[in-house]
């Protein structure tokens, strides 16, 4: 199988330039970048065809392997008018964050830098429960049945509790289960400060 | 079985529907389906005992894995089913009075509850590995469920999930060990493995039989809750009672102990499994015995109680000698018998005073004799009082391991004296149970006891009958688990007969040393009891024992720390973190590979194609582009150098022998460009890259690796490419079947009909997905006719300065205004005479209607020549771009009477149509016929149906491109205006800065008539419209 490498050079410098816009901030430069990619991927399929060719118009007297090679065209036909209708909706969505927000950049995932504060004490798993000694507590005798615990206390429930770099107090804790957290702050790169 | 098995699992499916209609009655009618299948059981009998010694059905199930759907009722499955079906049986009877009417969810656990049985049985008689294994975890599961009934209680949902998490991780390691077992073996069929157990325990695969062994072990010691898994155990008693009495007392706990009894016959000689079994089994049950007088809860001290005798009985029955085989299955039936009964006893107590604390019953013999008595039996079965089920299975016990440990292993002595004391604590624990719930106790005032229904009794006092006859009475018991005590039988000459060797079960041995032991424990035991302030003060001097709860709580906590600390060091919420990561990723691995294999590069490479020699120039026309694009700070120099590499890769294409793909990428191109500038006029020239100049290097390392990557990982893949190349196959097919001469748009329409179906899908999903973007409701058809438009009121400028160059420009542009062009742009009129151009407007009347009948001649060649749907589709697209070009969103509207939504769906349909005709005439799915036919003045003609197909592609994609321009050209142009005619509070912020320096500009005075600019606009807009109309 004979390799282009004309074709396989441009496609990695497609490739490189393509990477490198996508790795950017600016969503305009992330639309580019991918268009890049995909161009460089078309020569890429381009180039599993081997020698250039004839164009694929049958005619009696051509032997099969004097054409350039049909199924990879038929391929990237398709990928070109894939991509453009990508292409189309990155621009609604680089549109829509504009008219919403104002920006033309990529935002740090605040939900997930607040996963990243969650603190450890969850009160489903962690809470103290006292014992129960009936299955009716209606019909119980006498108090709550506070008090009763085979277990040792656990020293931690009327603490603070490590929550990303800070403490907070433990009853605070479950609320930071809930979205829209204030327990975060983003840093300008990458994430967590 | 099967059927047994069906029964059990179809009635639990109904059992909810049962319960709406007869409350918590339906109970009785599940009881039913174990009872009979008991009652089945007993039919049985025969089969397993006298006739073949088995009762065996197997269907195949999925042989490429070996599993098939086998069962074996033997001697040990059979005595197992006995407590299974019947405890089962009793504990439903009883859940129809222990329930209340007013309960939720009945149906649920009821039907739970039945499958639960039914799983358990499946348990005991599968003789598949894997099916065992099935049933394992399904018992688990249903096991999470029930203990998990009362789930608005914290400790209920937190209990079952720690059930859950330890059984699970046992099983887990369980089922690495069976699979390693059956695959040592060659074979998954239990009763198989067992067959030839002692060529796999000893030969070449003793290893890894031993190795199995151990995490089968694993399995069983965290399902029955031996040290160190223990904890579950007595957390698992927030389930509901009849739950614990089942579950955790009589069946699941006992699935471990099952496991250790299948494999002992078999594995008990290899190498780990008398340490594990007898020394985790004797820590068990002293730690059991020990916890359980301190408990002040009587449901925990039988929870301890029942971990203690969990021990007890791994031991006896992985020990491995025919004795403690005998033994062990009769101690397994006695506990069964008087946990359960214990536990349905406390039950009722809580049901009727409402309280298990010792320290808050009092007097609850007197207020219910009955069932004092018969918690008595229990607890005195449980002590091992003679008479009773215990006492009998115990002595044979203690017979056991007395000549065990006679045999002259100083551990036997060990084990021995360990199990003693075990028993004592046993004795102790027991005594204090019977104290704690019934006894009347100083100080404390008697507790209130409703009266127990008989029907409320029914159940544990027939448990308790069991343990009277199984104790005056042993005989029964000891035929049915003799066949199984065989299996352990020494073949040696002059060791007897298997009866002999393993003993038999008796009320009365004789003066032997087990009953010594026995009268020992006795006394030591009641010592205990009398003396329990002096036991439970040396109790509470030893602080800090080792807690198995509080193991598990500090190994979640950590395992969740762990969690929380790489999710907060790889969770980072930035996309180019992310990216960075999984980009670097992609070239380490493959160029690692790359270097390390070290494979010669191919021979056949060449840099310059001899039949296309042009390649190189064009190629450095693409990579200047791309890198011009890469540079670029401004966001159109950014669009158009990208929009090179497009039109250079274009012209690959052509030189390349691609004549179709030239002309798509240039039709596709040119709309990108029009739709980058339609879509980003709002947005700001300045394209900055606020990366800073540390990442940017990495962006340079990671761009220049992958593309390096790529380039050799494409030459190397091409380089191994052996095969002939199925394209070569496809200028025939095209011309004699696809009746085509283009072989790429036949090989679209026809040979890969499916792919492009799939492709204008994806294109019909994406037009949607813009238009949802930018109209957010609705597709944009609501766009009114233009006649109902005042003329040259589209796209007006707002105010300008004037006096300034624009106020000029715009005065002339005006002074041209006039709707006498009408007649070359249908809705032109509606534009703004500023916004018009009258060449623009020319050449698009000239050329229109040219590219349309173009774009039908590119459809309909396609087939022969360069062309096709996707190009057809593309032309007609950009005709439609240049009519909206030259003359506004209205002029789109009119030269598009149809929506954008309807030609999708009509170029979908078309498609799939040209796909299902042919199939329901008779063919394929997208079968082409070629049809030909004599016409006057055409001539011949000759039609492929494919065509059919391809107009669909066509108007898709005609679709699409209207989409993206009512999208991005109609619809931002009407943002744009509703903005500019918006008060200065919804403009943007930098907007809102200029107006106020305009503003100050005003009050400084610097332009005096400044005020003239907002009244003059709407003066020039009638005058203009006062012309157009005259």
């Amino acid at each position: 199988m004979s390799v282009n490498l004309t074709l396989l050079i441009v496609m990695g410098a497609l490739y490189a330039c393509g990477i490198y816009l996508i790795l950017e901030r600016s969503l305009t430069r992330v639309l580019l970048g991918l268009m890049l990619l995909a161009n460089a991927t078309n020569l890429l399929i381009l180039a599993t065809g081997g020698y250039a060719g004839l164009a694929p118009f049958y005619s009696k007297d051509t032997g099969a392997n004097e054409y350039a090679d049909p199924l990879p065209q038929a391929l990237i036909l398709t990928s070109i008018v894939i991509s453009f209708a990508v292409t189309a909706f990155m621009l609604g969505i680089i549109y829509r964050t504009w008219v919403l927000a104002r920006q033309d950049e990529i935002q740090d995932d605040i939900e997930d830098l607040r996963v990243a504060e969650t603190p450890r004490f969850d009160a489903e798993d962690d809470a103290e429960i006292p014992a129960e000694t009936s299955e009716f507590p209606l019909t119980m005798l006498g108090g709550d049945g506070t008090g009763i615990s085979d277990h040792a206390d656990h020293a931690e429930s009327e603490e603070s509790v490590p929550a990303g770099a800070k403490n907070i107090p433990a009853k605070d804790a479950a609320a930071e289960e809930q979205p829209g957290s204030q327990n975060v702050t983003p840093g300008p790169e990458g994430g967590v400060k | 079985m099967i059927t047994v098995l069906a029964v059990q699992f179809t009635v639990a499916a109904v059992a909810p529907f049962l319960f709406r209609v007869w409350g918590r009655n339906a109970f009785y009618a599940l009881a039913v389906v174990p009872a009979a299948s008991f009652a089945w059981l007993l039919f049985q009998h025969g089969a397993v005992y006298s006739g073949p010694g088995e009762v065996t059905e197997v269907i195949p199930w999925i042989p490429g894995l070996k599993l098939e759907f086998a069962f074996r009722l033997d001697p040990l499955a059979w005595v197992m089913s006995l407590l299974v079906l019947g405890v089962g049986a009793l504990v439903l009877v009883y859940c129809a009075r222990y329930f209340s009417k007013k309960d939720q969810d009945l149906g649920g656990f009821g039907a739970q509850l039945l499958a639960f049985a039914g799983a358990m049985f499946g348990l005991v008689v599968a003789d598949d590995l894997l099916l065992l294994f099935i049933f394992w975890e399904l018992t688990t599961i249903l096991s999470y469920l029930l203990i998990g009934f009362a789930r608005t209680r914290l400790a209920a949902r937190r209990s079952a999930l720690q059930a859950l998490m330890v059984t699970t991780a046992g099983g887990l390691a369980m089922l690495v060990g069976l699979i390693m077992l059956g695959h040592a073996a060659g074979t998954y069929r239990i009763s198989a493995i067992l067959a030839e157990a002692p060529t796999l325990a000893t030969g070449p695969t003793s290893e890894i039989v031993a190795a199995a062994v151990v995490l089968i072990l694993i399995g069983a010691i965290s399902k029955s809750a031996l040290v160190p898994f223990h904890f579950w155990l007595p957390g698992a008693m927030a389930a509901p009672t009849p739950v614990s009495a089942y579950l955790h007392a009589a069946a699941m706990v006992k699935a471990g102990i099952y496991l250790v009894a299948r494999l002992a016959p078999g594995f008990s000689e290899t190498a780990y499994w008398q340490a594990i079994v007898l020394g985790l089994g004797l820590a068990t049950m002293l730690v059991g015995g020990y916890r359980a007088l301190r408990q002040t809860d009587i449901k925990l001290i039988l929870a301890y109680g029942t971990v203690s005798q969990l021990g007890f009985l791994t031991m006896v029955v992985g020990l491995g000698t025919p004795e403690a085989a005998l033994a062990g299955l009769a101690m397994l039936l006695a506990h069964g018998l008087f946990k359960a009964t214990l536990f349905l006893v406390v039950g009722i107590i809580d049901h009727q005073s409402g309280t298990r604390d010792v320290r808050k019953l009092s007097g609850v013999f007197r207020s219910s004799r009955a069932l004092g008595i018969v918690a008595g039996i229990g607890a005195a079965s449980m002590a091992g009082v003679p008479l009773l089920a215990g006492f009998v299975a115990k002595e044979s016990v203690l017979e056991a391991f007395v000549h065990h440990a006679a045999a002259g292993d100083p551990w036997g002595v060990a084990v021995l004296a360990g199990i003693v004391l075990g028993s004592i604590l046993t004795f102790a624990y027991s005594a204090r149970f019977m104290w704690g719930a019934f006894a009347v106790k100083a100080g404390v005032e008697p507790t209130p006891f409703k009266a127990v229904k008989p029907s409320f009794l029914a159940a544990p006092a027939l448990l308790s009958l069991l343990t009277i006859v199984y104790g005056v009475w042993p005989a029964p018991v000891d035929a049915w688990v003799q066949p199984y005590a065989a299996l352990f039988a020494s073949t040696a000459a002059d060791a007897g007969t298997p009866g002999e060797q393993a003993g038999h079960l008796a009320l009365w041995h004789g003066f032997t040393p087990a009953l010594g032991l026995t009268a020992l424990t006795f006394a030591l035991g009641l010592a205990m009891h009398f003396g329990r302030t002096l036991v439970e003060r040396a109790q509470s001097r030893v602080p800090g024992w080792i807690d198995g709860d509080r193991v598990y709580q500090l190994s979640i906590g950590a395992l969740d720390d762990a969690a929380v600390w790489i999710t907060g060091r790889t969770q980072r919420g930035s996309l180019y973190f992310y990216l960075s990561v999984i980009l670097s990723m992609a070239f380490v691995l493959p160029l690692t590979t790359m270097l390390v294999a070290g494979k010669p590069l191919p021979t056949d490479l060449f840099l310059i194609d001899p039949y296309s020699p042009l390649q190189p120039v064009v190629g450095a026309a693409i990579v200047i582009g791309a890198l011009a694009a890469v540079k670029a700070n401004r966001r159109f120099l950014a669009v158009l150098m990208v929009s090179v590499t497009g039109y250079g890769i274009a012209l690959m294409f052509a030189l390349q022998g691609a004549p179709d793909l030239a002309l798509t990428q240039m039709l596709v191109e040119t709309i990108i460009l029009v739709a980058f500038v339609l879509a980003m006029r709002s947005l700001p020239a300045e394209l900055r890259d606020r990366t800073g100049g540390r990442y940017r290097v990495v962006r340079v390392i990671i761009g220049a690796a992958f593309g390096v990557t790529m380039v050799f990982a494409a030459i190397y893949a091409m380089g191994a490419r052996v095969a002939v190349p199925v394209s070569l196959e496809f200028p025939t097919l095209a011309y004699e079947g696809g009746g085509g001469l283009n072989i790429v748009n036949v090989t679209l329409v026809d040979i890969r009909a499916w792919d492009t179906f799939g492709e204008i899908s994806v294109l019909a999903l994406a037009a949607t997905g813009v238009a949802s973007l930018i109209f957010v409701r609705g597709r944009g058809d609501r766009l009114g006719a233009s006649p109902a438009v005042a003329e040259g009121s589209v796209g007006r400028q707002p105010a300008v300065d004037p006096g300034s160059r624009e106020a000029a420009a715009l005065a002339i542009s005006r002074k041209f205004a006039s709707s006498a062009r009408d007649a070359w742009i249908v809705a032109g009129r509606t534009l703004a005479p500023e916004r018009r151009s009258i060449i623009f407007e020319v050449v698009t009347r000239l050329i229109f209607h040219s590219l349309i009948i173009f774009s039908l001649y590119l459809l309909l060649a396609g087939h022969n020549l360069p062309g096709g749907g996707f190009a057809g589709g593309l032309t007609a697209g950009i005709a439609l771009g240049i009519r909206y070009l030259a003359g506004g969103r209205f002029e789109l509207r009119e030269a598009t009477p149809v929506g954008a939504g309807t030609l999708l769906g009509i170029g979908l349909a078309t498609a799939a149509a040209s796909g299902v005709v042919p199939l329901l005439l008779g063919g394929q799915v997208f079968q082409t016929a070629i049809i030909e036919i004599w016409l006057p003045v055409f001539g011949d003609i000759k039609f492929v149906t494919s065509t059919i197909f391809d107009i669909g592609v066509y108007v898709v994609v005609v679709g699409l491109v209207l989409d993206v321009l009512r999208s991005l050209g109609s619809e931002i142009d009407e943002h744009f205006e509703e903005q500019a005619g918006a008060p200065a509070e919804e403009l943007s912020a930098e907007e809102a800065a200029a107006e106020e320096a305009a503003a100050e500009a005003v009050a400084d005075g610097v332009l005096a008539g400044a005020g003239t600019g907002e009244g003059h606009e709407p003066g020039l807009s009638t005058e203009t419209t006062a012309k157009g109309q005259g």
